[in-house]
């Protein structure tokens, strides 16, 4: 019987809640749309590109040398904090000699040495950074080499 | 709150010792995808529950000068009439929290009540709120390709002060402050710690887990972003068979693994008020209850002792007294 | 009874720090003097009230039914798919603890379980052991408990120590409001056959005879008649006003509480007195005596059931709107509930206009009831009345916003309005406890029994101790309200927290500044207390009436004036 009470009001109430519900239904739908975002703006930007999978940004490396300051996995990760302490050293404390693991002596100098290898700033930095979205500071003070443009 | 810091604890050691045993395609790949399922169902589902319930009055709470007379001023925001004012009202709540800014706080000093404001949970509440919201959408960055131009500018304002090489980010600091104000306030104060369930400090615990192992990756065990973004597209664009890329540490897993227990644990907790906040009947609806009448869809039909009863009654004595009747005394006998 | 402490050995007691043990593990202790006595069995079976029953809270055994258990389930089943208030409130509380030290009986017991969290936990707990999987599962880890006997003895405890003023809900983020939680316990209790004496003889009073009071009819008329003998020997105006009777404009509601008791009849005569004045074509009736409504206290059907008569009175009568006296929780009643339980209106009602000012009443445009305050607001900002303010200048007064007015109607102005328009010197109490934030007066929702006096006056020290702040800072001595449970409530806690302070209704003040047509040199107060600031009498007698009339009507044709010109004028 209480069964049957509550299944009457509820038919009852169904039509008169439309509203209420609506508004609510509308919102889930909104919520739904949001967090899924990632699935839906992929697939559309698959149909423009036709790029079904994401790679791996390509980099660039020098054809020319092979050493660098450091390891490549030391670089991968570290790079930045490289350059940090390059810039602090040459900048603040006026050093401009840095002595490596092995023992080989570099310059200082962001524009001399990294770029003088890493000449192509779009294909080495940016890919990476572009993808990643990471916006580094070092060009609001450094001119842009203009690399493999020339 | 012992129970909760140990679960998380445990939490993440399944997920560090299941990623370090190679088990990176169930935590990469199987278990986010299903939290974030469970998340989104799970929190329709419980919606919907509500919705199913009707609001069978206009419980209003008025927090200041209603509507009446031309010439009385009405708070619109407090006491809203409108609907427009109503959505304003939700919006203040909703954005600014605006119930918990009134918060005071009541002490006994010499026998007399003081008062004053206290505005701290407040501020700490919309700091995490906000520094929350902030990380999350900064996250996007690896959910989406090309990352469109605000993520890029609202990282670069997020860490404009440009301290360290890897850009510190104030909503980093930020959040972990937040979270620990909220902690702390639960495990110090004698009368929050009282009212505090296990499942008050379990997603303090989880989020500063979350947090916590966001911050280790970004700052100190660095982690290959890049292969992690590969991850990551592969899953939203569901390319499942594509290889699990290499140079992810289990430091990611782990965070990866606190976010997904955290989506799973969301429906079925109180860290529902998220959606629970849109419908609470006191804040939601205008309090115009005498002007426009709020349909109670279970309206019950009417019961009550009639007039006629009532006469029947006292017929007698109502008469003596002079008082109008229906029925004469002589007439209602028959 | 035990020994009642005094006010400062009382605050003394306080101590807001916690008990060791959980507050899961810590049952409550009845013992004379905290908690109000159970209603009787044959009031209850009278009512039709399920499994009536002779019990005593100091017991063991609460004689409850059989299947007590299955009772509270299926009425919370039945109740979550009722409320969505219940079912949100049930779910979003995060225990951020705002709402703690906002409640006034928390304020004054220092007892956790009177924070509004934890009261509204005490049902929560239940709630997620039967209804959620997770309390299911994991049990006390969750927060819930199993429903058993101490858990209803809890209930019956701490939900007749919440008074519904919703002061909490204000503060709750989510604005979680323990007024419905509470309405919803008692709503349980009363299927078990557990409820109040002094709710539940009030309702069947009011559903019987009318009013709470259990006045009959013809004793309802003598009474209103010797409070006319009394204004006819205050004013020398005879005032006849009608009952029962149909083709009125107006039909007049009020709580019976200011018919019978001291000091309500000195606002209700203080409503007679204004109506007489405006000439008002108004009905009173003692078949819809009671503006009150204790069914608010005791479950939504009973509500119902009692408010219907004011409709199907205005109908019978033929009344074109209802006129509300001065009342909280009937002014719940009225303005959230009435509409929506009983409504629509019947068809002789209209948009409620007042026919001394032409104002429509936009705002009860439904309802059609408008409140008293409002009405005279507006008689006074049209300038209709003839007020002499002198009469009141030896009161410092002060306003108390009942909880209901202001936190579930938002009339916040329209008695202040009032106030400053009918005495000199008004204070207000500080800014944390008036208004939407106002204090309970301790004794709402039916607690306002003798026999539970200590726990009042500890609920009532917010209140009082901003009276008293008032009181030693503005010399105030008068306490103003608009409640007739105020009216019964204020006294004692005035002269417990801030004694000498005397409290009184709106429409007394205003009655005694009232100049009304006719009247006699006013020595006296509505109390028949000497006014000390009465101007010496005029030497010649004779043309004083002259004068009088004169005067009024001149002051009628500077109101239109200014009616006309000053709208949207503000003061």
């Amino acid at each position: 019987m209480l069964k049957d009470l509550i299944k009457d009001f509820i038919d009852e109430m169904k039509p008169k809640l439309i509203n209420d519900r609506m508004f609510i239904m509308g919102g889930l739908g909104a919520f739904v749309v949001l967090f899924t975002s990632p699935f839906w703006l992929n697939f559309l930007f698959s149909l423009f590109t036709g790029d079904d999978v994401y790679e791996r940004p390509k980099i660039a490396l020098p054809t020319e040398y092979k050493e660098c300051v450091s390891t490549r996995d030391y670089m991968r990760a570290e790079h930045m904090q490289l350059l940090d302490t390059w810039r602090d050293m040459a900048v603040r404390e006026g050093k401009r000699e840095y002595v490596d693991a092995n023992g080989n002596k570099w310059d200082i100098n962001l524009q001399n040495t990294c770029m003088s290898c890493h000449a192509n700033k779009p294909d080495f930095c940016d890919t990476c950074h572009t993808s990643n979205s990471v916006d580094p500071y070092c060009w609001d003070c450094h001119v842009e080499p203009k690399g493999n443009q020339q | 709150m012992l129970i909760s810091l140990l679960a998380v604890i445990a939490l993440g050691c399944v997920a560090w010792f299941g990623t370090s045993a190679g088990f990176q395609f169930a935590f990469g790949i199987i278990i986010p995808v299903l939290a974030l399922a469970v998340f989104i169902f799970g929190f329709c589902l419980r919606m919907m529950g509500w919705s199913r319930s009707p609001v069978p009055f206009n419980i209003a709470t008025t927090g200041g000068q209603t509507r009446s007379l031309d010439w009385v001023r009405p708070n619109r925001l407090d006491s809203p009439y409108s609907k427009i004012a109503t959505i304003g009202r939700m919006t203040l709540e909703i954005l600014a929290f605006r119930s918990l800014f009134r918060n005071s706080s009541t002490q006994i000093k010499d026998g007399r009540m003081v008062q004053w404001s206290a505005p701290w949970l407040w501020i700490a509440a919309l700091a995490f709120h906000y520094t929350f919201l902030l990380v999350f959408l900064r996250h996007f960055r690896f959910f989406i390709e090309p990352v469109p131009f605000f993520l890029t500018w609202g990282e670069a304002l997020d860490g404009l002060m440009q301290v360290g090489a890897v850009r510190f980010l104030m909503t980093d600091g930020v959040i972990v402050a937040a979270i620990l104000f909220l902690l702390g306030r639960r495990i110090l104060l004698p009368r929050i710690r009282y009212i505090s369930l296990p499942s008050d400090y379990f997603p303090l615990f989880l989020l500063l887990g979350v947090t916590l192992s966001g911050i280790c990756m970004r700052y100190f065990d660095k982690t290959d972003i890049s292969s992690v973004k590969v991850l990551i597209m592969n899953v939203v664009g569901f390319n499942w068979g594509q290889p699990i890329p290499e140079g992810i540490s289990s430091m990611f897993y782990l965070h990866l693994f606190f976010v997904s227990v955290l989506l799973m644990y969301f429906p079925f907790s109180k860290l529902m008020h998220m959606g629970g906040v849109f419908l609470s009947p006191t804040r939601n609806l205008p309090a115009n209850s005498r002007a426009v009448r709020h349909i109670n869809p279970w309206n019950p039909p009417k019961k009550y002792r009639t007039y006629a009863e009532y006469e029947d009654e006292f017929r007698e004595a109502m008469a003596e007294a002079g008082l109008p009747l229906e029925k004469e005394p002589e007439n209602a006998a028959g | 009874m035990s020994k009642m402490p005094n006010s400062a050995e009382l605050a003394k007691s306080i101590s807001y720090s916690v008990p060791q043990k959980g507050w899961m593990d810590i049952k409550p202790e009845f013992r004379p003097g905290n908690y109000a006595y159970p209603a009787k069995e044959d009031t209850m079976r009278g009512l039709g009230m399920p499994n009536p029953h002779t019990w005593a809270p100091e017991n063991e055994d609460w004689g409850l039914p059989k299947n007590w258990e299955k009772i509270i389930y299926n009425a919370l089943k039945v109740r979550l798919e009722k409320y969505r208030s219940l079912k949100v409130f049930m779910d979003t509380c995060v225990r951020c603890g705002a709402c703690a030290d906002k409640c006034h009986f928390y304020i004054g017991s220092g007892d956790p379980k009177n924070m509004p969290v934890l009261r509204a936990e005490l049902l929560r707990s239940v709630y997620r052991k039967d209804f959620t999987t997770a309390g299911k599962l994991l049990g006390k880890v969750a927060g819930a408990r199993k429903l058993d006997k101490d858990v209803i003895k809890e209930w019956f405890y701490y939900f007749y120590q919440c008074t519904e003023c919703r002061r909490c809900s204000l503060f709750c983020p989510y604005g979680i409001d323990t007024a419905e939680i509470t309405m919803i316990v008692r709503e349980l209790l009363h299927e078990l056959g557990l409820g109040l004496h002094w709710i539940m003889d009030p309702v069947s009073n009011c559903n019987r005879t009318g009013n709470h009071l259990g006045i009959q009819p013809h004793a309802f008329k003598e009474i209103v008649e010797f409070l006319c003998d009394d204004i006819e020997e205050i004013t020398g105006v005879r005032i006849d006003p009608p009952f029962n009777e149909p083709g009125h404009e107006v039909l007049f509601i009020t709580p019976s509480g200011d018919v019978f008791a001291d000091p309500g009849i000195y606002t209700f005569m203080g409503y007679l007195m204004l109506f007489h004045e405006i000439g008002l074509d108004y009905t009173l009736s003692t078949y819809a005596s009671e503006g009150g409504n204790f069914g608010l206290f005791t479950s939504a059907d009973m509500m119902k059931k009692i408010n219907a008569k004011m409709y199907a009175e205005a109908d019978r009568l033929g009344a074109k709107w209802i006129l509300g006296g001065e009342c909280g929780h009937m002014w719940r009643v009225v303005h959230q509930y009435m509409d929506t339980m009983n409504g629509p209106t019947p068809s002789c009602m209209e948009v409620p206009k007042s026919p001394i000012t032409g104002t429509v009443f936009k705002h009860a445009a439904s309802t059609k009831m408008v409140h008293i305050a409002e009405f005279t607001a507006d008689l006074i900002k049209h300038n209709k009345l003839n007020l002499d303010l002198s009469r009141n200048d030896h009161l410092n007064v002060t306003f108390h916003d009942s909880c209901n007015p202001a936190r579930a109607m938002g009339m916040l102005e329209e008695p202040r309005y009032v106030l400053q328009n009918v005495c000199n010197n008004f204070f207000e109490m500080p800014e944390n406890t008036i208004r939407e934030q106002t204090f309970c007066c301790g004794a709402g929702s039916g607690l306002n029994t003798e026999e539970i006096m200590e726990i009042r006056m500890r609920g009532a020290l917010p209140r009082g101790n901003a009276l008293r702040h008032v009181q030693e800072k503005h010399d105030v001595n008068t306490l103003a309200c608009i409640c007739a449970i105020d009216r019964a409530t204020l006294p004692p806690l005035a002269d417990y927290w801030a004694p000498g302070v005397n409290v009184v209704g709106l429409h007394e003040l205003v009655a005694n500044a009232l100049v009304m047509k006719g009247e006699k040199r006013r020595t006296m107060d509505l109390r028949q207390e000497d006014l000390p600031n009465v101007p010496d009498e005029p030497e010649e007698e004779d043309e004083m009436p002259e004068e009088l009339t004169g005067g009024a009507e001149a002051d009628d044709a500077a109101a239109d004036a200014g009616a006309d010109n000053g709208e949207g004028g503000e003061e």
